[in-house]
């Protein structure tokens, strides 16, 4: 009862508090906002110093905003169908979205880290992971396109994840607890008998490529947050549970019952080294495996059967329960891998461990116990220090390299920096509203850029003018240079910004690609030029081997085909310019349009239900005479037998 | 006879610099185009400064209806050109020797500079030609078409030499590398010719 009372004073006192901050900070926004907006101008033509890649949450696409601007510079689909791309339904990437389930549209994007090599970013790649159908995803920073897709089998809701500091495993944690394999049982027995599954996968260092390693079959908690260990501690990893109590039912009131909570030190090293010696069994599993060839502008579905999974108690000094008050969510790891900050959601503090008090406490196996066979280490002797009464429900941590820490308080609203080295806090600014993850670039690497952070809010309110009961969300970009932090700007953010990873442009943008080469274009149904442009019949199915160009189609008269037909389009865009698509569409086409780099092709299905003549044209205004770029197909009746004829200008 | 043979010699095979370096440069900047549409010409053929501004400057072209850059074999000038300087350059190095070992005047290295300076002056003249051609023989059927004041087509003739506005490009045409070697090579020359006339002079006297 004490407890609650200190904790209800302290809400009381803290919301006090921000409706202070808040008042104040608005107050000064007059004379402030002349010296804010010179700071994040990025002048017409002028580019940004940081790509930051947002997660849209709940509308399964990334989207890449510049840095300090706040400027949408593209969103990228990856776990969602996409109409302005044609993406997921368009014949070359509709396999992108296959799973076990069959094609599944829609997936809920959370978070997103960027490729590392010796703990530093090298901006090759971006990968994330979808919460719903659990699936990970890879996008490559040289076409800025969803390259790879990969399903987690006996998972479900895969939320915790993380990438080694040399990009050696992406690490996918369940966030529920499930039967593991899936079986029909009553959900009232669930205690004990559910699993918590830890997926790693191993990726490919030339090309980015993913495949399932092992699985670590965890007790039935359910996993939030993962971080690899770096510097001194790399080869480990860490993650937060929840839900120790492994209730099935009213979650918010059952699984926050316990005073501690676990965050899981996993020596990975040591699981892969168990596997490569031939440990691990089998587990029956069925999961897709998709992949997208950039040169052909194809995808490709595999699907993949069974999984090595490891017990943990199999490997004795793999795995360990770190004791952490109340319902964590963040587990962030700092620069030097020393530091390992809890975030304890309900709780009053700030817990940080110690990662060689740790590696101690192992040595002396002086354990409180197990849960499940596996070792819980002792709270006292793994705590690198704790910060006293930082704000209410702390979720996310990251660092500026110069030995500050800086916190995300989703009750208080708000961003508190606070020492490293004396554990005090330093500043805190409030953030507008009801802040979740926060990002610095590089913030989660051995070598932070700490010159921006953002914040990611869940709650828009008053931001921005009023858009009827829905506003989008909103990031809010400080200054972190000086002792306290500054509020530069804040902007819109496209679904939810769940999280966020930032890298300095120049890590990546000499690699981006101009355009597709037409002499590297493997399409299977690809034309070099227009004289190679073609109709082919084969039975009920037509296809046409079609070309764009400023301003025209070819062919772009079309006639012989008849209702029930199934028209292929496989269109080329002949265009060797930078930043020179061009669209196609088809009126009656049950699909999105076709979006056509120069240089490459896709493939659009049309079955034309109807007799008559209809146009097709180019949807990306590309040119002077863009509204010219079109054409007719004539449809004949199903049995008719008009000849199959095309032309371009006659002839 | 010793320096003004070799200057001789020197002058006349720095030409053959224009076998491996563009001789002239014509490069079209739009707002649409900040990193500029170049073309290198060379003795033996065109080619695009990056490799696809070939195809992009004739895409852009195609509106005004103007032709597509010459492939080598569609110009006669682009077999005749490397014969002319293989055989000037040949020329030269040979009236150096002759010169050298006392067998020729240096009056022989001011004919040859002449000769060369007719043949450039020519050169320049079918350049200037085909740019003419170029930029006025136009498409019948040209999307864009456009007239001067006195209600005749505009030239799309990109200058010669220097600077110019066509439409919404701005056109720059200056010499290259290979260019100012051969100019470096014929002044060359020209010194031979003098500093020879001197000793043949003194030698005299
Ligand atoms: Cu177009």
């Amino acid at each position: 009862m004490k407890k609650i009372n200190s904790i209800l004073s302290l809400l009381i006192l803290s919301v006090l508090m921000i409706g202070c901050g808040g008042d104040d900070d608005r107050k000064k926004s007059g004379a402030m906002a002349t010296n804010a907006a010179e700071r994040v101008y990025v002048a017409p033509g002028e580019h940004d110093e940081f790509y930051g890649f947002f997660s849209g949450g709940f509308s399964g696409q990334m989207s890449v905003y510049g840095l300090p601007s706040g400027r949408l510079l593209k969103v990228i689909p990856v776990f969602s169908q996409d109409a302005e791309k044609g993406y997921g339904y368009n014949e070359g990437t509709k396999a992108m979205l296959n799973t076990s389930y069959g094609f599944i549209p829609w997936g809920d994007l959370h978070h997103v880290d960027i490729s590392q090599t010796n703990g530093e970013l090298d901006g090759r790649w971006v990968f994330t992971h979808e919460n719903n159908t659990p699936r990970v995803a890879r996008i490559d920073l040289n076409t800025f396109e969803t390259g790879e897709i990969l399903e987690i089998p006996n998972s479900a809701g895969n939320h915790s994840f993380a990438i080694t500091e040399n990009t050696e495993y992406l690490i996918a944690g369940t966030r529920f607890a499930i039967p593991s394999p899936q079986r029909d049982m009553s959900i009232e027995e669930m205690k004990g008998n559910f699993k918590g599954p830890l997926t790693f996968v191993k990726v490919d260092q030339e090309t980015g490529g993913m495949e399932l390693a092992f699985q670590v079959i965890m007790p039935g908690f359910n996993f939030d947050l993962a971080h690899p260990g770096r510097n001194a501690s790399h080869g480990w990893m860490f993650a937060t549970t929840y839900n120790s109590e492994e209730a099935n039912t009213l979650l918010e009131v059952n699984a926050s019952q316990n005073d501690k909570d676990f965050i899981v030190a996993l020596n990975w090293k040591k699981i892969e080294e168990y596997i490569n010696n031939g440990g691990g069994t089998m587990m029956d599993a069925e999961y897709a495996h998709n992949v997208y060839d950039h040169n052909s502008s194809t995808a490709t579905s595999t699907m993949k059967k069974g999984v090595k999974t490891v017990d943990p108690k199999d490997i004795p000094g793999a795995v360990f329960f770190m004791p952490i008050p109340k319902s964590p969510h963040g587990c962030d790891v700092d620069p030097t891998g020393e530091y390992i900050v809890g975030s304890g959601k309900l709780a009053a503090e700030l817990t940080v461990f110690s990662f060689s008090k740790m590696i101690k406490a192992i040595e002396d196996k002086n354990y409180d116990g197990d849960a499940y066979g596996i070792p819980i280490l002792k709270y006292e002797d793994i705590l690198g220090g704790i910060v006293k009464q930082p704000g209410l429900g702390p979720l996310h941590t990251e660092f500026d390299g110069k030995g500050n820490a800086y916190t995300t308080f989703f009750i208080s609203s708000e961003v508190v920096k606070w020492s490293l080295t004396d554990y005090q806090v330093i500043d805190r600014k409030p953030t507008y509203y009801s802040v979740g993850h926060l990002m610095i670039p590089g913030g989660n690497s051995r070598k932070p850029f700490g010159k921006y952070l953002v914040a990611m809010n869940k709650i828009t309110k008053d931001r921005y003018l009023p858009t009827g009961p829905e506003m989008n969300h909103s990031a809010q970009l400080y200054d972190i240079t000086g002792d306290k932090m500054e509020l530069l700007l804040d902007f819109p953010t496209i679904g939810e910004p769940h999280y966020a990873a930032g890298i300095p442009a120049d890590l990546v943008k000499q690699n981006s690609k101009k355009i597709y080469r037409l002499d590297e274009n493997t399409h299977e149904h690809s034309v070099r030029n227009e004289s190679e442009t073609r109709v082919e019949r084969k039975g009920n199915e037509v296809h046409v081997y079609m070309t764009m160009v400023r301003s025209h189609f070819s062919p772009d008269n079309i006639e012989g085909i008849k209702v029930g037909d199934k028209v292929y389009f496989h269109v080329t865009n002949l265009e060797q310019d930078f930043d020179v698509p061009h669209g196609f569409a088809m009126i009656g086409a049950n699909t999105a349009e076709l979006l056509i780099m120069p240089g490459a092709t896709k493939t659009m299905l049309w079955e034309p239900k109807r007799v008559g003549v209809y146009p097709l044209y180019c949807t990306d205004f590309c040119s002077a005479l863009h509204q010219e770029m079109q054409g007719y197909v004539r449809v004949s009746a199903a049995g008719a037998n008009t000849p199959l004829k095309w032309s371009l200008d006659g002839d | 006879m010793k320096l003004s043979g070799t200057l001789m010699i020197l002058g006349s095979a720095l030409l053959l610099g224009l076998f491996y370096f563009p001789l002239w440069n014509i490069t079209l900047g739009a707002p649409q185009y900040p990193e500029p549409l170049g073309m290198d010409i060379y003795i033996s053929g065109i080619q695009g400064e990056e490799e696809f501004d070939i195809q992009n400057i004739d895409g852009v072209n195609h509106y005004i209806g103007m032709k597509k850059i010459p492939k080598p074999e569609e110009m006669w000038e682009f077999n005749i050109f490397p014969v002319v300087i293989g055989g000037m350059a040949g020329l030269g190095i040979l009236l150096g020797f002759l010169g050298l070992f006392k067998f020729i005047s240096p009056n022989w290295f001011l004919g040859w500079f002449v000769l060369m300076m007719i043949l450039g002056v020519l050169g320049m003249y079918d350049f200037n030609s085909w740019l003419i051609d170029y930029g006025t023989d136009l498409d019948p059927k040209a999307i864009i078409k456009l007239t001067d004041d006195a209600g005749n087509p505009i030239s799309y003739k990109p200058p010669l030499f220097g600077t110019q506005q066509i439409l919404n490009f701005t056109a720059h045409s200056y010499p290259r590398l290979g260019a100012w070697l051969m100019f470096a090579g014929m002044f060359l020359t020209l010194i031979a010719w003098w500093v020879g006339r001197r000793s043949h002079k003194t030698q005299n006297i």
